[in-house]
């Protein structure tokens, strides 16, 4: 097993990582198959990605996965984010070695769920917020 | 860069004069060893005189030795061979949960034809207990198998104590020894075994070649047929230089493996503290004391093997990993799965196994790099919460 020297380069030097303060979205994520677990942070204005930020216990497919989907995402508004598979992201890594391909389905997933958690809570603060306009009348 | 290898139970380098003592074999004294004239003659000789060193290191016989191609033939021969010589006799075989896939993977062959199989628990050291064996006895098993040190964590089976029963219960007995020998004290009469397997490149010599000691009246089939090679046991040409070389490992490692544990065991301890020192919550996998003098195994809490394996490699370190990611099979180490290892302490699991080359630097040089490592996989890490410092 050889990775290539993107996924070593964003190994070494994973990007956006740590924890986001207020966070619109959060997407945790474990693998069943290999145990690699992914948190990853997302923040969202006017329906754009502006900000992704992860933390990773995995291996190295799993920490450069989750670095170059944050690197992704930003920019993207949501329905571009949702159309990021796991095989774009290893694409851009210059490839995973099949064994590895597994992990990569941890950045995609964590990335759906933090965008799922966002679409969530900006629903509910709205029918919170309707409630409460509801109560004051 | 610097470069440490620190993954000795993996392979060895070969021996300067194993491999001196192997070049003639290639070229001057080639010739196959089944043949009449001088130049077979010259090659049996060295053949039968490598039998005699590796029989003499573990206290058999010249005939009771069997050439093959390594660790994972050996184990295949003793357990298939003992099997199918006496599948009119019963169909039972113990052995123990944390196997060699080089046995575990026999026996599971074995059981899709018919043979039944238990895999005994192990503690939390990785310890088999003899009265477990003794328990599982059967009136038809007609093996039991059970490793003499573990590959992963180094832990010594209670291997004399197992060749008891096994000989008061009139039962064939095999241990794998392939991480043992050379490392601690093996001897065929005082473990009570009638099968043993051993490996070259465990132990300074050229890979591609082991033995098989096969207790003198002890019947196996052979896994495969072929020309008459030894005593019909092992079919095909002899690997002359191979041979000559682990007969010449065996020697070396009769001479110095007094002196050499015990360098290997200062060295370890000083690795060991050092860890305990300098890295937070690690913790050791294995027997604190009943184990081999050079594998320590310790999981590192939050952090994933692979990426530190990757990371120590950057650093010119060599280690190896119980990590479910880097197994290939994706599943984590059978071994700390046995031993009751949290799973996620397995996923973040590194083995060092020290060799005859490693020195103090190499090991402060670890010291020096490895907790910077961690700290950092930490800071990446979603639920490491530091014992000391909670925040
Ligand atoms: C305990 C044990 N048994 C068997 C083997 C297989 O030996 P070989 O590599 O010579 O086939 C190994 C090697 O990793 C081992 O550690
Ligand atoms: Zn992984």
């Amino acid at each position: 097993m050889l990775y290539s020297e993107k996924v070593m380069e964003h190994f070494r030097n994973p990007r956006n990582v740590g924890q986001m303060e207020n966070p619109d979205g959060i997407g945790h994520v474990g693998n069943p198959i290999c145990g690699d677990i992914m948190e990853l942070y997302i923040k969202v204005e006017d329906g754009k990605i502006v900000d992704a930020r992860f933390q990773t216990f995995g291996c190295g497919a799993a920490i450069a996965t989750s670095s170059m989907v944050t690197e992704m995402v930003k920019g993207k508004d949501i329905e571009e984010a949702l159309r990021i598979s796991n095989k774009a992201v290893a694409e851009a890594l210059d490839g995973l070695p099949p064994v590895k391909m597994h992990c990569s389905v941890l950045a995609e997933q964590a990335l759906k769920s933090a965008i799922e958690d966002y679409l969530k809570k900006s629903g509910r603060a709205k029918t919170k917020e309707e409630t409460e306009v509801d109560d004051d009348g | 860069m610097r470069r440490v290898y620190l993954d000795n139970n993996a392979t060895t380098p070969v021996h300067p004069l194993v491999l001196e003592a192997m070049i003639p074999f290639f070229k001057e004294t080639f010739g196959n060893a089944s043949s009449v004239h001088y130049f077979g003659q010259q090659a049996k000789k060295a053949l039968e005189e490598s039998r005699e060193k590796v029989a003499a290191f573990i206290g058999a016989k010249a005939g009771e030795i069997v050439f093959t191609s390594g660790g994972t033939e050996s184990d295949n021969l003793a357990i298939k061979g003992v099997a199918y010589a006496n599948r009119a006799k019963g169909r039972h075989i113990i052995t123990s949960s944390i196997e060699h896939h080089a046995v575990l993977n026999v026996c599971k062959q074995l059981e899709k034809k018919g043979f039944e199989v238990t895999y005994l628990p192990v503690n939390r050291y990785g310890e088999v207990s003899p009265e477990s064996v003794e328990d599982a006895i059967r009136p038809d098993t007609i093996l039991i198998t059970v490793m003499h040190a573990n590959n992963e964590v180094g832990t010594l089976q209670p291997i004399d104590a197992i060749g008891k029963i096994a000989k008061a219960r009139q039962i064939l007995f095999h241990t794998d020894a392939v991480q043992s020998v050379g490392k601690v004290p093996v001897n065929v009469d005082s473990f009570n075994v009638d099968l043993l397997s051993l490996s070259s490149h465990k132990i300074y010599g050229p890979k591609g070649v082991g033995a098989l000691y096969v207790r003198r009246g002890t019947r196996i089939l052979p896994l495969f047929q072929g020309g008459h090679h030894e005593r019909r046991r092992r079919a095909g040409t002899e690997n002359v230089p191979g041979v000559v070389g682990l007969g010449r490992a065996c020697e070396l490692a009769a001479e110095n493996m007094d002196e050499e544990a015990g360098k290997l065991l200062a060295l370890m301890d000083r690795l060991q503290s050092g860890l305990e020192r300098k890295v937070e919550d690690v913790l050791l996998n294995g027997h604190p004391t009943k184990r081999l003098p050079n594998t320590l195994n310790m999981s590192f809490a939050g952090v994933e093997g692979e990426s530190l394996l990757l990371n120590l490699d950057m650093e010119g370190i060599a280690v190896s990993t119980g990590s479910a990611c880097t197994s290939g099979t994706l599943e984590p180490s059978h071994v700390l799965s046995a031993m009751g290892v949290d799973p996620q302490l397995a996923q973040g699991s590194l083995r060092f196994s020290l060799g005859r080359e490693n020195t103090e630097e190499d090991i402060d040089y670890v010291l020096a790099v490895i907790s910077d490592i961690v700290k950092r996989l930490r800071a990446i890490s979603p639920f490491y919460k530091s014992s000391s410092s909670p925040s």
